[in-house]
């Protein structure tokens, strides 16, 4: 069944349009890739699924369990079960890492009418989560990605994917700036998600992110629209052939 | 503008003022004549306007227009209303002195149940005194601005604070001001004295009791902090929302000590702190921290003035404001090295969250160095809450005012968590929240 509908979707951005009636499907409890080359609007397709401000969409529809995603604000999307899981996770100084994670949960909780977590509980939930991902409680106490490495910061977004449990998780570009041992530790995060009702949508522009996330399905970007789709081998030919044979297709 | 007919407006107005007041007034003889000269040195400016560089920025000229007569004795009904407004501000353990529209009220003070080591007289009381004529040096400063001068001229209470030399005091002492009283003034001054190796924390709150709407209170204080002295001093500012506020104080900080200041303002329609330290003994620190949340057409000036007279001292000043609606914040930072102040180290910075497209900012560092061996510097930034940030915390669930409100919270955090105690340190961050809370 289909989590995920995305139906001739068009997007501008200052006048340029993006996504050229962009039609997409995520089957629940799939992994899907999307690979692209640069400038094909893999990143803006998951900020428009967001809900990112400064993105217009003219034309399409994105139905997500069946409802109107694109009416919906940021934040009640999220309470519905969508996470982004950012490229560049920004800093934030001043908001410890925990009280972000405690307000972020409860504000989700609350929006859904469920009762907010106690403070013992949800110190339990994320030490738990923290120690299997092998994060330090000292970078807990800190602002929010405040001084986190590269793969620090990675992994801070796969802690709020398992505390939040959201139905689809989309990674945008999640292997860049990361080295292989950094790789590994997220990957590893990310696949001890995977289930029956959980979808995920990883966009990455090498095939490497692949060998540790090992997708269902397979997209291919280009010009704003996905071109191809098949198993998980299409990204081991795209590695072969690389993206130049889709420029023209599209 | 029009300035010769403004002030043909406020002059005789204050001179009526200060003539009516007259008989409320605590000092004879030479107190008198201190006051006489200092109500004089107020009329030759008036009400400080934009043409005084000090006030560039704060021309109460424009913004109070006139000086309100004294307000009168606090009466049982104000006094009631005073005690009730009190409730919501006392800090349990800590020793009330509480002053209703400038005079001091020794029914809702602990005078009587002071920490040792701690003294208390009302600057009445003093001025009052026989053969205590020389007492009217507590009406002198060695800053001269006018609205300073007009203080001196009208004082009419505060209380006399000394806490003997060696005096380590556990919890605070707490100076309320309280205002009861409509289209009235109050001038009170206060004075503290830590003496040598004391340690004292010192907080100031200023509140409207109900029905107290637009009064101007000016109040002043002139703290000395002796040798290898501590002391923390947190003001609170939450006047009505009609109310002026002009604060004056006078530091004066001796060696190795340590002094810190913090000051929030949420509440006046026009408030100012101005605050003058003097750094006169050796290897001392100074920490400042400011925060203003203001909304509506709120005007609030912090102006800071530190003068490094000896070598060897530290001064931060740090200053955070949060604006909406048509706000307008100032922030005045002045740093003097003396020729002699060697090894000086003096850095300021302030800071300006813009929630609003019609809110203003306006900030004006100074550094006057005449000594060749110091660091010392300066910052300001004014700007917008980050998009990309607002953008993380939504997409994580939060609502876009709770969002903010949690930026604005890390915002101001920057200056709130200079507050050592945390049980005083967790009052202002709710204090903060309680603004935020209130957003529409």
């Amino acid at each position: 069944m289909a989590l995920l509908e995305i139906k001739n979707l068009q997007v501008r951005v200052e006048e340029r349009e993006i996504l050229h009636g962009l039609t997409l499907t995520i089957d629940e409890g799939k992994v899907h890739a999307i690979m692209g080359p640069n400038g094909s609007g893999k990143s803006t397709l998951s900020h428009v699924i967001a809900g990112k401000p400064g993105y217009e969409v003219t034309g399409g529809e994105i139905l997500f369990k069946g409802e109107d995603l694109l009416a919906m604000e940021p934040d009640e999307r999220a309470a519905k079960g969508v996470f982004l899981a950012f490229q560049y996770p920004v800093e934030i100084p001043g908001v410890a890492t925990m009280t972000f994670l405690r307000t972020a949960l409860n504000a989700q909780r609350k929006a859904r009418g469920e009762e907010e977590y106690s403070t013992p509980d949800f110190l339990k939930k994320v030490r738990e989560i923290s120690k299997q991902l092998n994060i330090p409680g000292d970078m807990l106490k800190r602002g929010v990605n405040v001084g986190f490495s590269g793969g620090e910061k990675k992994r801070n977004e796969v802690l709020q994917m398992a505390l939040f449990q959201p139905s689809l998780c989309i990674l945008d570009e999640m292997d860049s700036g990361l080295d292989i041992d950094a790789l590994r530790i997220a990957a590893d995060g990310v696949n001890a998600l995977r289930s029956p009702e959980r979808s995920m949508i990883v966009i990455t522009h090498y095939q490497r992110l692949l060998n540790y996330i090992v997708p269902d399905v397979v997209h291919v970007m280009s010009k704003g629209r996905v071109v191809k789709s098949g198993g998980k081998e299409l990204a081991l030919e795209l590695e072969a052939s690389g993206y130049a044979q889709f420029e023209d297709a599209a | 503008m029009n300035v010769a007919l403004v002030k043909n407006d406020s002059g005789p107005a204050a001179s009526s003022v200060f003539a009516a007041a007259q008989g409320r007034l605590p000092g004879t003889g030479k107190v008198a004549d201190i006051r006489r000269e200092a109500f004089a040195a107020f009329e030759r400016t008036g009400l400080p306007h934009r043409r005084i560089e000090e006030w560039k920025y704060t021309d109460l000229r424009a913004l109070v227009r006139e000086v309100l007569p004294l307000a009168g004795a606090p009466d049982a009904a104000a006094l009631a209303r005073a005690r009730s407004a009190i409730a919501s501000v006392a800090i349990e353990g800590a020793a009330k002195l509480v002053l209703v529209d400038g005079v001091v009220a020794a029914e809702l003070s602990d005078l009587a149940a002071l920490p040792s080591g701690v003294t208390v007289r009302t600057l009445r009381a003093v001025l009052e005194e026989q053969g205590n004529e020389a007492r009217g040096d507590l009406l002198l400063t060695k800053a001269s601005d006018p609205m300073l001068s007009l203080n001196a001229a009208l004082a009419t209470d505060g209380v006399v604070v000394t806490v003997a030399d060696g005096t380590q005091l556990s919890s605070p002492v707490q100076l309320i001001h309280v205002a009861t009283a409509g289209k009235a003034a109050r001038y009170s001054r206060s004075h503290l004295r830590v003496g040598h190796g004391a340690r004292a924390t010192l907080v100031e709150t200023s509140i409207a009791a109900e029905g107290a709407t637009a009064y101007q209170a000016n109040d002043a204080a002139v703290i000395s902090v002796g040798d290898e002295a501590q002391l923390s001093h947190i003001r609170l500012m939450r006047d009505a929302a009609e109310a002026v506020n002009v604060s004056s104080e006078l530091f004066t900080v001796g060696a190795r000590s340590k002094l810190s200041l913090f000051n929030m303002t949420s509440g006046g329609a026009v408030s100012r702190l101005q605050a003058f330290f003097t750094l006169a003994g050796e290897a001392s620190e100074l920490i400042v921290n400011g925060v203003n949340l203001l909304r509506d057409k709120q005007h609030g000036d912090m102006t800071l003035v530190v003068d490094h007279a000896v070598p060897g001292c530290t001064s931060r000043e740090n200053f955070r404001a949060v604006l909406d609606d048509r706000a307008h914040s100032v922030f005045q930072g002045r740093i003097i090295v003396r020729q002699d102040a060697q090894q000086t180290d003096g850095k300021m910075m302030t800071r300006a969250l813009l929630l609003s497209d019609e809110a203003e900012a306006d900030s004006k560092p100074e550094l006057e160095i005449f000594a060749d061996d110091v660091s010392c510097g300066h910052g300001a930034t004014a700007g917008a809450l980050d998009d990309s940030l607002l953008f993380y915390l939504r997409a994580r669930g939060l609502p876009e005012k709770q969002a903010q409100a949690l930026l604005i919270q890390a915002f101001v955090g920057e200056a709130i968590e200079a507050i050592e105690d945390d049980g005083l340190r967790e009052r202002v961050i709710a204090a903060a929240e309680h603004w935020l809370e209130s957003r529409a």
